[in-house]
């Protein structure tokens, strides 16, 4: 293929549809996408930094944000834990109906968040199945609490720590561990200077989806959570609550509040994942 | 303890070597151990919850519940529901071909930008992004304002609706698409126009083919998707019974009025689909894996 100048915007190719195909993709991705997120950005500057900021340093809201956060980075990082856990064991251990499991886990992706929240709140009610025998030998309450918070967002965040692990414990060679244990380590040592490593970037993946997810889930969790006002409220329901009462600044505020901070968190994520790769290439 | 029990009986007639175990493998307590916890927790966050949703439907029998979604108001759901999926699903099918045409088969500066664009929605709020389409075409803003104007309202409407259900499952077909097409190249594509055939012979006869089941398992994922969305139509849809309730709204709406029955029986109908939608994707993962995207950080 021919070079042409210096810079062009693309090489040449012989296959056709490049303007169609194009156009279609742009045309889509700005009618549904960038002309509602620019429609925000051009409200929240209209707004002023000294106004949002008056906002999102109200009580209320400061206590949602606070809420949203901490328990999302909850629900990540038991999921983070659990994830590994159940790719580990769907992929290296032998057990009846493992298949199903396998297919069992994409639920919470398949499955209708209001659904999975007015489920969830049945089944952990005080009166529900398990909400009342947890109460009675726990003495914890778990629906219209915080912790009922954590389990819609684990239950939305599930699969996606498995999702992205599992395919990297796949393709592990056996070979690797083989040579660590010939070399006089033990299992724990394996897992902590072989395994793990291996498996972090992929486990940092998943907890980045899955805690972006569990930021801005609603469905699931509005059912369960009892929404009382700097206790159980999250970010998402006060946008919500904020376009009822038509004030619309105030919702805008919170939503740019969240992108913000999601947006340093995964940056953030992003990094330490880079360092991470860095970190053992060099190793 | 369950462990024990499986350990003992699995050392039989045992053989010297069957006593040590792998060094790649965790002792034998630990795996049990992790497996039956792991299993545990999945029955009581997933398996539990899923069949509550039978359990509470049918609480007071079959006929109820079916009665209950001969309701008039559900049934203008549940057709609201196939009417949104039915416009909103086709269109980004169309999206994802073209988006993975134009990223695939050309060389381009802006690659990057316009696939960090299509994940966009995968970062945001379902209620931010009904916030974003509101402030864009809600009647307080000038865009929004000229359409009702003239008859065409966006916002508490159905056309809001489909743009909030596209917005969410935008990236679905396209992330599926991509990486597949990414592996295919475009060899076959040039084959087939050295032979002579026009670019749409070529896309119906070579590149569709190829990527066919990938954008089957795409759409299925969208549709479940679509149908199920919340939190973004929430917003959107001005929740009037019989005319903006999508299924999950209507949901809510029964939920919040104690109607239980009637909540878990249309929920019931969404997880039936759920399934449905779980079955036929593990089917073509078993059936076509080669040809989905060799794409395992799959979401």
């Amino acid at each position: 293929m021919t070079r042409t100048g210096a810079w062009s915007f693309r090489s040449p190719s012989p296959l056709p549809g490049w303007g169609l195909s194009l156009g279609v993709t742009v045309t889509l991705l700005s009618l549904v996408v960038l002309l509602p997120v620019g429609a925000l950005v051009v409200r929240a500057a209209g707004i002023g930094p000294a106004e949002l900021w008056a906002t999102i340093g109200s009580e209320r809201v400061l206590a949602a944000l606070l809420l949203s956060f901490r328990a999302a980075l909850i629900a990540a990082l038991f999921n983070l834990v659990f994830g590994l856990a159940l790719a580990w064991v769907l992929v290296r251990y032998e057990f009846p109906g493992r298949k199903l499991v396998d297919a069992m886990v994409d639920l919470p992706f398949a499955l209708p968040t209001a659904v999975a929240g007015i489920a969830l709140t049945a089944l952990y009610a005080p009166n529900g199945a398990l909400g009342g025998p947890i109460q009675d030998l726990f003495g914890v309450r778990v629906a219209y609490t915080e912790v009922g918070i954590w389990i819609a967002l684990v239950f939305v965040g599930l699969p996606f720590v498995v999702r992205t692990v599992q395919p990297v414990i796949a393709e592990i060679e056996q070979e690797v561990e083989e040579a660590s244990a010939t070399l006089g380590a033990s299992r724990t040592t394996t897992w902590r200077r072989v395994i793990l490593p291996m498996l972090t970037p992929a486990l940092l993946t998943g907890f980045a989806l899955s805690l972006a997810r569990a930021v801005g889930e609603y469905g699931s969790v509005i059912f369960i959570a009892g929404n009382l006002p700097f206790k159980t409220e999250i970010a998402p329901l006060l946008i919500v609550i904020r376009l009822e009462e038509f004030d619309y600044d105030g919702a805008v505020a919170i939503a740019v509040a969240m992108l913000a901070i999601s947006f340093v968190l995964l940056l953030l994520i992003n990094l330490i994942q880079v360092w991470s790769r860095r970190h053992t290439a060099g190793a | 303890m369950a462990d024990m029990t499986v350990s003992t009986s699995a050392l039989g007639p045992a053989t010297r070597a069957a006593r040590y175990r792998r060094c790649t493998d965790e002792p034998r307590w630990l795996r049990w151990t992790v497996t039956i916890v792991v299993l545990a927790l999945l029955a009581v966050l997933v398996l539990i919850p899923l069949g509550s949703v039978f359990v509470e439907a049918l609480r007071d029998g079959l006929a109820m519940a079916v009665e209950s979604l001969g309701d008039r108001d559900a049934m203008a759901a549940i057709r609201l529901t196939l009417i949104v999926a039915a416009v909103a699903v086709p269109l980004n099918a169309l999206f994802g071909v073209a988006a993975a045409w134009a990223l695939t088969k050309f060389q381009w500066r802006g690659k990057a930008v316009l696939l960090t664009l299509i994940d966009l929605p995968f970062s945001v709020s379902p209620v931010v992004a009904g916030l974003c389409i509101i402030l864009l075409f809600g009647a307080n803003s000038s865009l929004g304002g000229w359409l009702v104007a003239n008859g065409h309202p966006i916002v508490f409407a159905v056309p809001g609706i489909i743009l909030a259900t596209m917005f969410i499952t935008f990236p679905f077909v396209a992330r599926e698409l991509v990486p597949l097409m990414t592996e295919q190249g475009k060899s076959e594509e040039e084959a087939a126009l050295t032979l002579g055939a026009s670019g749409w012979r070529m896309f119906f006869t070579v590149t569709l083919p190829n990527i066919k089941w990938a954008l089957l398992y795409g759409v299925l994922l969208c549709n479940a998707r679509a149908m199920g969305e919340f939190g973004a139509v929430a917003v959107v849809s001005g929740k009037i019974r019989g005319v903006t309730a999508t299924m999950p709204i209507m949901i809510e709406m029964l939920y919040n009025e104690y109607l239980s029955v009637a909540a878990f029986s249309m929920a019931a109908v969404l997880t039936l689909l759920a399934l449905v939608t779980l079955t036929l994707k593990t089917l073509l993962e078993w059936r076509y894996a080669d040809q989905l995207a060799a794409s395992g950080g799959r979401h």
